[in-house]
């Protein structure tokens, strides 16, 4: 459905982009993962034609962004961040612009913005100003205009930023309901958002891609134990404690964590494998002659993951 | 075609969503008649030359008002990120934009009518000289407005693409009545220097390519403005 190869975008001489190649198959919402300024929203707007790469070519359903932008824009509902739309205008008003901008009029273009309108549930706001509108409705406006011409492919920049977590929670179901049928790529800095909606994400940093697994994949990864343990201490005696942790049997990496409080030191443990060390990392305290002050059993999270792929990107 | 009138509908509702369209019409209608009828009288003669000679000083401030914002503000809301990744070619945003603001500038040229309508009244009027007049204020107007496309496309700030527009439109403007300090050929670009023969009921088909050419060139260059995003 959508096939990019080694796209290549410089601004000037700021990289956004360096030969990221992707698939994105029929019927999968795939998930753009990445801290701000990662290359999210450049690679949305190469695969809507409104910027090109440098280097690198592209195809959106089957149309080439070079050879037939307006083939590849006609197959794409796209909704750029922060989801500009012409404010001066009523909700109806703007959606038949846009249902008409895709030749849609008439009986046809009626009966699609209904459509769009009972998808996104906008019956109630139709005669009024979108300036009105709370962010949640316009969010959802600009989902509609997205929908209106009920497209194969779904574009979505960063369409849960800024919403309260009720308007979020019912963007997303609505996401999830319109990638029942449709290509679906959004992108976001929100891992829970991936989490709930997305077959596939893609994380992307230093504008590389750095990982490509379903969530379940990801998770699993997250899902590595590992031994919180808080001791008491200084920064002179951090290499030291460090030292003891390290003598561990099965102890696999200790890291001392910073920005602990004063007297207070934070280490990590991590485990060979799914040994559990709690019992040996509360003998080597009191063998060490360490007060332990606290001892936590913590899984690796998903943000840890996250921020240790896209550090890489950064190096 | 179907695009490029969508389009320009759109661009000339939406004047009239907010103030602008009201305020600068209004504005060059009453700076109109004050300019207008107090000469009027003193000439005792049943023509609108003068009319047609204010509206297009007017025009040179009334035209960068109304241009200002079509792309300038669409870049500043992001709206034109929404509106290219349309299924459509760049030349149809631009000639849509430009022929929704003609439209515009179409409706003041319809709230002069009672100029050649009142005047009639006071004695015999031609017609001719007022229908060719009509053609040369609308091709000066549609030039003075693809000035201001242009100046817009430059910036995402209005009040930046009004001022950019206001300096070319009033240079174009003012450059004959500086011709006793710049040599002939100055004259020859300037816009009342092509629009007075039309007032007086003369068509010269070089004056319709000047214009035309302006229009052209002006649409060129901010289409050129458009597709460069693409690269930078």
């Amino acid at each position: 459905m959508i096939e990019a190869q080694e796209l290549h975008k410089l601004y000037g001489s700021q990289t956004a982009l360096q030969k990221a190649s992707f698939k994105v198959h029929r019927g999968e919402v795939v998930g753009l993962l990445g801290p701000n300024g990662a290359g999210k929203s450049t690679t949305m707007k190469i695969l809507t034609c409104y910027i090109s790469p440098t280097s690198g070519t592209a195809t959106v359903n089957g149309c080439d962004v070079f050879d037939d932008p307006v083939g590849a824009r006609r197959a794409i509902g796209y909704l750029p961040e922060s989801t500009p739309l012409y404010y001066e205008m009523m909700v109806l008003e703007y959606l038949e612009f846009m249902a008409a901008m895709r030749g849609f009029k008439g009986v046809e273009g009626r009966r699609r913005i209904k459509t769009a309108v009972e998808q996104t549930s906008l019956g109630d706001v139709l005669g009024k100003e979108i300036r009105a509108l709370s962010k949640g409705y316009k969010q959802r406006v600009g989902l509609a205009q997205a929908l209106v011409h009920e497209p194969p492919i779904l574009i979505l920049d960063e369409p849960m930023s800024g919403l309260d977590p009720n308007q979020a929670s019912e963007i997303r179901d609505l996401i999830k309901e319109i990638g029942e049928k449709r290509t679906v790529i959004l992108s976001t800095h929100n891992l829970a958002e991936v989490q709930v909606t997305c077959d596939r994400v893609l994380i992307i940093s230093g504008g590389r891609i750095v990982a490509d697994d379903t969530p379940e994949e990801l998770t699993d990864r997250a899902g590595k134990a590992k031994y919180v343990a808080t001791v008491k201490g200084d920064a002179s005696s951090s290499a030291a404690t460090q030292k003891v942790f390290e003598k561990i049997k099965g102890a696999a990496t200790v890291r001392a964590r910073t920005g602990e409080e004063a007297g207070e030191l934070i280490f990590e443990v991590l485990p060979e494998g799914d040994k559990d060390l709690r019992a040996d990392i509360f003998k080597a305290a009191v063998a060490a002659d360490l007060v332990l002050l606290g001892l936590e059993h913590q899984g690796e999270n998903l943000e840890d993951i996250f921020r240790e792929l896209t550090r890489v990107g950064e190096a | 075609m179907q695009n490029i009138l969508t389009i320009a509908g759109r661009q000339f509702r939406s004047y009239w969503n907010g103030p602008t369209a009201y305020i600068v019409l209004s504005l060059v209608l009453a700076a109109l008649g004050w300019f207008f009828w107090s000469l009027f009288f003193l000439k005792d003669e049943a023509s609108v030359r003068d009319m047609f000679e204010w509206v297009g000083i007017l025009s040179a401030f009334a035209t960068p008002a109304l241009a200002m914002g079509l792309l300038a503000d669409e870049k500043r809301q992001g709206t034109i990120e929404l509106l290219i990744t349309l299924p459509v070619r760049d030349h149809e945003v631009v000639l849509g934009k430009f022929l929704g603001v003609l439209g515009l500038y179409g409706v003041l040229a319809l709230l002069t009518l009672p100029y050649p309508i009142a005047v009639s009244q006071f004695g015999p009027l031609e017609a001719g000289p007022v229908v060719t007049g009509y053609v040369g204020m609308l091709l000066q107007g549609a030039a003075m407005l693809s000035i201001g496309l242009m100046a817009s496309s430059f910036t995402e700030n209005q009040v930046v693409a009004f001022f950019v527009a206001i300096t070319i439109t009033m240079t174009f403007l003012l450059i004959d009545k500086m011709g006793a300090f710049l040599p002939g050929a100055l004259q020859w670009i300037s816009f009342g220097y092509h629009a007075a023969p039309m007032t007086r009921g003369v068509v010269d088909l070089r004056n319709v390519v000047f214009f035309l050419s302006v229009i052209a060139l002006c649409l060129g260059v901010t289409q050129i403005g458009l597709e460069r995003r693409r690269w930078s």
